[in-house]
């Protein structure tokens, strides 16, 4: 095992580590600041990956384009979920559950519009990467953990530097307290549902130009992700990512040196260590 | 319409004899294997319901257990040609090894929240997929059991799984209504309402919580046996989808979560309309109508239709019979009064010291409470009374310092056992148990309380403690029916029916109206005469003088005073205390 592949395996991890932290990021809020686990917010970027892929495979409009129309309108399909929760006084768990269900009916619209089979979205720019010393960084993974480094940074901030984020954070702490001292947090709320559900879109486009597509693929990303979501701790951004990174790289490093069909253990087998460890930030 | 009742055991036993005997009338294949399906379900959402319905811990990891139990099967007698008998009782021991493991770790978190323990269960699902396939047990090609022979118990081997399949349902029915019926269930149903409280009155949260899940996971893995030689060939992406997880769940829900028959109503259902409804080429569309079912139920009828249906139908089975059995003296039994001891020290706390994180809110308290006394806590909000009392019921553990009490060491023990030898508490907001009946909450307390040496039944307790605190009337009210005062008095019988020595009383006579603090210090007093120590926080100053025969005065975590009501109350650092220096001189 040379000194470069592991070096080589370790910056895939990091990069895999972005898409995990992207995936991450609108999970973490919607479950720590409005005590919300969606679920499907999976499925949500995988079908923003299939209508992304769709676009550009049938119309040729470039991903950019697709996902400038995407995002507005996941921000909706967000303000409409959470009037829904909300109509029905959903609880944190009823919550996870009736999203479970909604993730299986968006996995069986995707599959009864673009079947069962393995897609996978050609893009002339696909496969370009930089050459630095004797490691390869390919641009799109790039692109991925730079976005979710920027996104993560834009909600750090929004939370801990606005007044609307510090509002949110009190509302999510005690809504009647926050809501006396005039905090209204409904509004708040359905701003970050929405926002949360556009993430889900952002996360879609780069899963749409960096992986292979399938229904199937939906499931395999919930355990992953919710591993980095409570690793990372809830409704904090920059640990998200920080958590995605680590599992990333353990898994490819699990990848190199073991066996890749061992890699899901990593994830959980963190998991389950820092549940046990317990640490103050968990 | 009595007699409508008496009838039920023999209508079930008569319906499973006829199923028993199906088989062997030649029926075809095809029905049998319909039923069996059901059959399959109803066992595995019924185990579901054993765990995750009664104590509220649900699980999304049921395809880990179910499929630990496919693969024993497949690893036995698919490759070691183990009899298929034998196999499936290893299956449920090995799916039970599993969940005793996974739970005697997560069970350990103290604040385990419900969707973790969701999280982590479908982790494990994960963890053993990947083990298996990636592992001589399956290795991604997936195992044939089509040469396992099946004994055909004289019908076919359909018929055989059909017999295997009904006897294991009614097997999980007949476990989960047993459940349900003893000490054990309503342990588990109270650690449903609220664990800290179930343990606090002698309910062993952990140790139930784990056999739970190990009888839970059993029945799934012996289910998993059948499917396996059923499917005759089995994959690892087959049998621990999420299909398993999310139909279980949907099932119980539909049916009922916390009844013993909702599941199987629930799996009963989905199935036949499944089977109705959706032809073969159209199994997606199912698996989606199934997922919107899911999202339906939830949003509208959270409890499902079990307790609804069994509502209506005891309505009507019951005859109208005199309501309550007639009141009992209203005095405590004679075996409640403890031989009392003068000048015995009952509790000694020696040099107790609590700290969060940075805040230390007991800072060596030492004193001694003697047997058959009142000794009130006062002092400041903030003093560290409250913070005592939990001390001394084991809710929270010393950072330094002992607890004795009748002369063995208490504190470290887990709060169940600290109940079980005779302390008991109330709580300063009633904390009772909102889906069992105000009957049913007293009862658990005496069923899981200090041990009874009268051969009184639990429940013949809990009415006497009803009568006493007169609450008789109330006893089939669900306590969110209650008013304050009402509730507070359920807290009390509650604490009396565990046939307590010492008896904790956290700030009870707050909120409540003049009329009413002088009926509690009357039951006070009559407790105190039936032989039980009692220390009580208490803010108001009348109450204290007239209940306490010595007063303990905390501030900022120390013990400030401790002596007669009038000593303490003269005592110029107590005054200071209280009314600022300005008074003190």
């Amino acid at each position: 095992m040379s000194f470069t592949l592991l070096t080589q395996s370790a910056v895939g991890g990091l990069l895999l580590g972005g898409i995990y932290g992207l995936l991450a990021l609108g999970l973490s809020l919607s479950w720590g600041l409005l005590r919300l686990v969606n679920l499907s917010h999976f499925a949500l970027a995988f079908l923003g990956a299939y209508l992304i892929y769709h676009l550009g495979t049938n119309y040729g409009v470039p991903a950019w384009l697709s996902a400038l129309i995407i995002l507005p309108a996941f921000f909706l399909v967000g303000l409409a979920l959470h009037a829904l929760f909300v109509h029905f006084k959903v609880s944190e768990f009823a919550s996870m559950l009736v999203t479970f269900g909604l993730t299986i009916l968006i996995e069986s619209l995707i599959q009864w519009i673009w079947s069962a089979d393995f897609l996978k979205y050609e893009t002339s720019y696909a496969q370009e990467s930089l050459r630095i010393g004797p490691l390869y960084v390919p641009i799109l993974e790039l692109l991925t953990l730079v976005a979710a480094a920027v996104l993560a940074a834009a909600a750090w901030f929004g939370l801990n530097r606005t007044t609307l984020g510090k509002a949110l954070r009190a509302a999510a702490h005690d809504g009647p307290i926050a809501a006396a001292f005039g905090i209204n947090a409904k509004r708040l709320s359905y701003v970050l549902a929405g926002l949360c559900a556009a993430s889900a879109g952002v996360a879609g486009l780069f899963i749409a130009l960096t992986s292979t597509l399938a229904p199937s693929q939906i499931e395999s990303w919930i355990g992953v992700v919710f591993a980095v979501v409570i690793i990372g701790g809830l409704a904090n951004p920059v640990g998200a990512l920080a958590a995605g990174m680590l599992i990333g790289v353990s898994e490819a490093l699990t990848m190199a040196v073991v066996n890749p069909a061992w890699a899901p253990l990593v994830a959980f087998s963190i998991l389950i260590i820092l549940l046990l460890w317990r640490p103050k930030w968990l | 319409m009595a007699l409508n009742r008496n009838l039920i055991p023999g209508v079930a036993a008569a319906a499973v004899l006829a199923l028993v005997a199906l088989p062997f009338t030649g029926v075809a294949d095809f029905y049998l294997s319909y039923l069996y399906v059901i059959f399959f379900w109803i066992a595995l959402a019924t185990s579901w319901g054993i765990l995750s319905g009664y104590t509220g811990y649900w699980s999304f990891g049921h395809a880990a257990f179910f499929g630990a139990g496919v693969y024993t099967t497949a690893t036995l007698a698919g490759k070691l040609e183990i009899p298929f008998l034998l196999t499936i009782p290893a299956a449920a021991a090995i799916a039970a090894v599993l969940a005793v493991g996974i739970g005697f770790v997560v069970f350990r978190i103290r604040t385990l929240r419900g969707e973790f323990f969701a999280l982590l269960t479908l982790s494990v699902t994960y963890v053993l997929a990947a083990i298996i396939s990636n592992t001589w047990i399956d290795g991604g090609a997936g195992v044939y059991l089509s040469a396992v022979e099946i004994p055909q118990f004289g019908t076919s081997v359909p018929g055989a799984i059909y017999l295997l399949g009904l006897t294991l349902a009614v097997a999980a029915l007949a476990i989960s209504r047993t459940v349900l019926r003893t000490r054990f269930g309503e342990g588990l149903l109270a650690i449903h309402d609220d664990e800290d409280v179930a343990e606090v009155k002698g309910v062993p949260t952990f140790r139930y919580k784990l056999i739970a899940f190990a009888v839970s996971s059993a029945i799934a893995g012996a289910a998993g046996a059948i499917q396996a030689v059923y499917v005759g060939y089995v994959t690892v992406g087959e049998t621990f989808s999420i299909t398993v997880p999310l139909y279980v769940v949907l099932m119980s829900i539909l049916g009922g979560a916390r009844h013993w028959a909702g599941p199987a109503i629930g799996a009963t259902l989905i199935t036949v309309a499944q089977s109705l409804f959706i032809s073969g080429g159209q199994a997606e569309l199912g698996r989606a109508g199934v997922a919107l079912a899911l999202i339906i139920v939830i949003l509208i009828v959270p409890t499902g239709i079990a307790p609804k249906l069994f509502q209506r139908f005891q309505r009507k089975a019951e005859a109208p019979g005199p309501t309550g059995k007639p009141t009992l003296a209203l005095v405590p039994n004679d075996s409640t009064v403890a031989p009392v001891l003068k000048d015995s020290i009952l509790l000694e706390c020696h040099d107790v010291t609590k700290s969060f994180g940075g805040i230390r809110a007991l800072r060596g308290v030492t004193l001694q409470v003697e047997e058959g006394e009142i000794l009130a806590l006062v002092g400041p909000n903030g003093s560290g009374k409250s913070t005592l009392i939990n001390m001394i019921s084991g809710h929270f553990q010393l950072t330094s310092g002992t607890i004795d009490y009748e002369g063995a060491k208490i504190s470290g023990l887990p709060p169940h056992e600290i109940a079980q030898r005779g302390i008991a508490r109330t709580y300063q907001i009633p904390r009772l148990f909102d889906n069992l009946t105000v009957m049913e909450n007293v009862q658990l307390c005496a069923a899981f309380g200090r041990e009874s040496d009268s051969g009184e039944t639990s429940e013949e307790s809990a009415r006497r403690w009803l009568a006493f605190t007169g609450l008789l009337e109330k006893a089939d009210l669900l306590p969110p029916a209650l008013n304050l005062h009402e509730r507070k008095f359920v807290e009390f019988a509650r604490a009396l029916a565990a046939r307590p020595r010492l008896l904790l009383l956290d700030e009870v006579l707050c909120g409540l109206t003049p009329t009413e603090v002088d009926q509690a210090v009357a039951l006070i007093q009559r407790i105190r005469a039936g032989g039980t120590t009692i220390i009580f926080v208490e803010h108001l100053m009348r109450a204290v003088v007239a209940l306490a025969d010595r007063v303990a005065v905390l501030d900022q975590g120390k013990l400030l005073a401790l002596g007669s009501p009038r000593e303490t109350m003269q005592n110029p650092e107590v005054i200071e205390v209280y009314l600022g220096q300005a008074h003190a001189s």
